[in-house]
């Protein structure tokens, strides 16, 4: 893909300026460091970073079809939540294998909005349409594909309360993980969400996206006695793996089901009939093949995305993703194994340039969450 | 523009060579690690291996990509830069001097002469460096 035909976000030209380095991702061009990445990921551990996500999709969905809208297309159970809440689920397909994972909020009492992965977007929107076009009891439920006018910061890290606090017209310490409220931040209205992908305490702000770079620019100044830095994508990529949350396209598609994944807490097939609830049912009763696991290289090597996994030299699963983890300093990967090879503490190896390298199955997340629990 | 010592010989691929006497120490440029960004790992072959110029000796992996390693010159490895499995970082720090990689017994004296000088491997960069 060509540099011309990438899609910007509102923040494109404060990247330059601050001298990211852009790379293509999904389809847009995002920052993928600004000073370095194991710098970047340690900032946000011991302060506070800034991320650019509003490449991410947001969908709205209201009217009094909303509720059955969701049901019948996610996993989770939209039913148990509450105005002001969030709730993490999947898109399937009829077999069980993943659309993409996202967070669902509740708006009002019949109005949600849901956050997709960038480069899905088109796929998503696509599939929430058209499976709920024909479902009879879904029918007044209105769609609206707001991932344009939106812009998404996300603000993490042992120091994010204090920095949002402070710009903030309301209290945020009363926002429960998984919560968002309605606030100003700076005079920017911003939908306040106590959500991250890094492990750390944090938020993630939407704003109007001609408000976003304003926003943007106000938590860099009232962050700077804070040592707040902006993050790019690679540190976000490495912050999340310490925490194997996974990342779709990587980890997760339309390849591999939700069970597998290891997603089945948010699979709610008590809930009543949704897309890809049979299949799920079958494999949960026949059990899984393969389980996405954390591993540990006990040898000296990066595992990447795609290598072989091996025990005793038979192929026995495959890497999805892999670093260097800069807080655990060790080589760390997640991969699919054999389920009986999933045990923690099995000593597999991982096929790099040809050589086995050893590996263990280790305990996750490999760095200990911080995120607020209520 | 990144740092280029006039003092040593460079190739396409971003490595850079020394003289010492008879041996030949080799490591990779400013603008390599630059565009690597933070180098994690660093996978080199062992003392007594042969290297052949412009093949592979080794691999560089920084947190997003990892990179072959070629050698500038034909020969056998007399010293190889162990410090590196623990402290891959030194190659950002110091890639000139702490951060080198391996030193070659070279075979063949006439490859020296078909590296870049610094003034060619600047003009290089400046076209784009690729």
């Amino acid at each position: 893909m060509s540099a011309t035909t990438l899609k910007r976000t509102p923040l494109h030209q404060a990247h330059v300026k601050a001298g990211a380095r852009m790379v293509p991702f999904g389809g847009w061009d995002m920052p993928v460091q600004y000073t370095g990445i194991v710098e970047e990921h340690r900032t946000v551990r011991s302060a506070v970073g800034l991320f650019d996500v509003s490449h991410m999709g947001e969908f709205e969905v209201e009217g009094p079809g909303a509720l059955a809208a969701l049901q019948h297309l996610t996993t989770n159970d939209v039913a148990a939540l509450q105005v002001g809440q969030i709730q993490y689920s999947l898109l399937c397909y009829p077999n069980g294998t993943i659309v993409d994972d996202l967070t669902v909020y509740r708006v009002s009492d019949d109005r949600y909005m849901l956050t997709v992965n960038a480069g899905n977007i088109d796929k998503d929107w696509a599939h929430v349409t058209q499976s709920t076009e024909h479902a009879r009891d879904v029918k007044d439920a209105r769609w609206r594909n707001a991932s344009e006018g939106t812009g998404l910061i996300a603000v993490q890290g042992p120091k994010a309360e204090a920095l949002v606090g402070r710009l903030a017209d309301r209290d945020v310490t009363a926002i429960g993980y998984y919560r968002f409220a309605r606030g100003t931040l700076s005079d920017v209205p911003t939908l306040i969400s106590r959500t991250g992908y890094t492990g750390e305490d944090g938020f993630e702000l939407y704003a109007p996206a001609d408000r976003t770079e304003r926003l943007w620019t106000e938590l860099v100044s009232a962050g700077r006695a804070d040592g707040v830095a902006p993050i790019g994508l690679g540190a976000r990529d490495t912050l999340r793996l310490e925490m194997k949350y996974v990342l779709y396209g990587n980890d997760i598609d339309e390849t591999t089901n939700a069970l597998e994944a290891g997603l089945g807490w948010v699979v709610k097939p008590a809930k009543g009939d949704f897309i890809g609830r049979e299949a799920l049912e079958k494999v949960r009763a026949a059990g899984v093949q393969r389980k996405l696991i954390g591993l540990e290289m006990t040898e000296r090597a990066v595992a990447r995305h795609g290598y072989p996994v091996q025990k005793d030299g038979r192929a026995v699963g495959i890497v999805t993703s892999g670093s260097y983890g800069p807080s655990v300093d060790k080589y760390i990967a997640m991969a699919y194994v054999e389920t009986a090879l999933a045990g923690i503490g099995t000593e597999l190896a991982v096929e790099i340039r040809g050589q086995a390298k050893a590996a263990r199955v280790v305990k996750t997340p490999f760095h200990p969450s911080r995120v607020k629990k209520a | 523009m990144a740092d280029v010592p006039k003092d040593l010989k460079y190739t396409r691929e971003h490595e850079w060579a020394k003289q010492e006497g008879d041996r030949v120490r080799v490591g990779i440029t400013a603008y390599a690690q630059e565009q690597l960004g933070d180098v994690v790992f660093v996978e080199l072959p062992k003392v007594g291996a042969k290297v052949t110029a412009a093949k592979n000796f080794g691999v560089v992996e920084s947190v997003k990509a990892v990179s072959d390693l070629f050698a500038p010159v034909s020969g056998e490895v007399a010293e190889v830069n162990g410090e590196l499995t623990q402290k891959p970082e030194t190659v950002n720090q110091d890639p000139y001097g702490k951060g080198w990689m391996i030193v070659v017994k070279p075979s063949n004296k006439a490859e020296w002469d078909q590296l870049l000088t610094a003034q060619q491997y600047e003009e290089y960069l400046a076209q784009g460096g690729h």
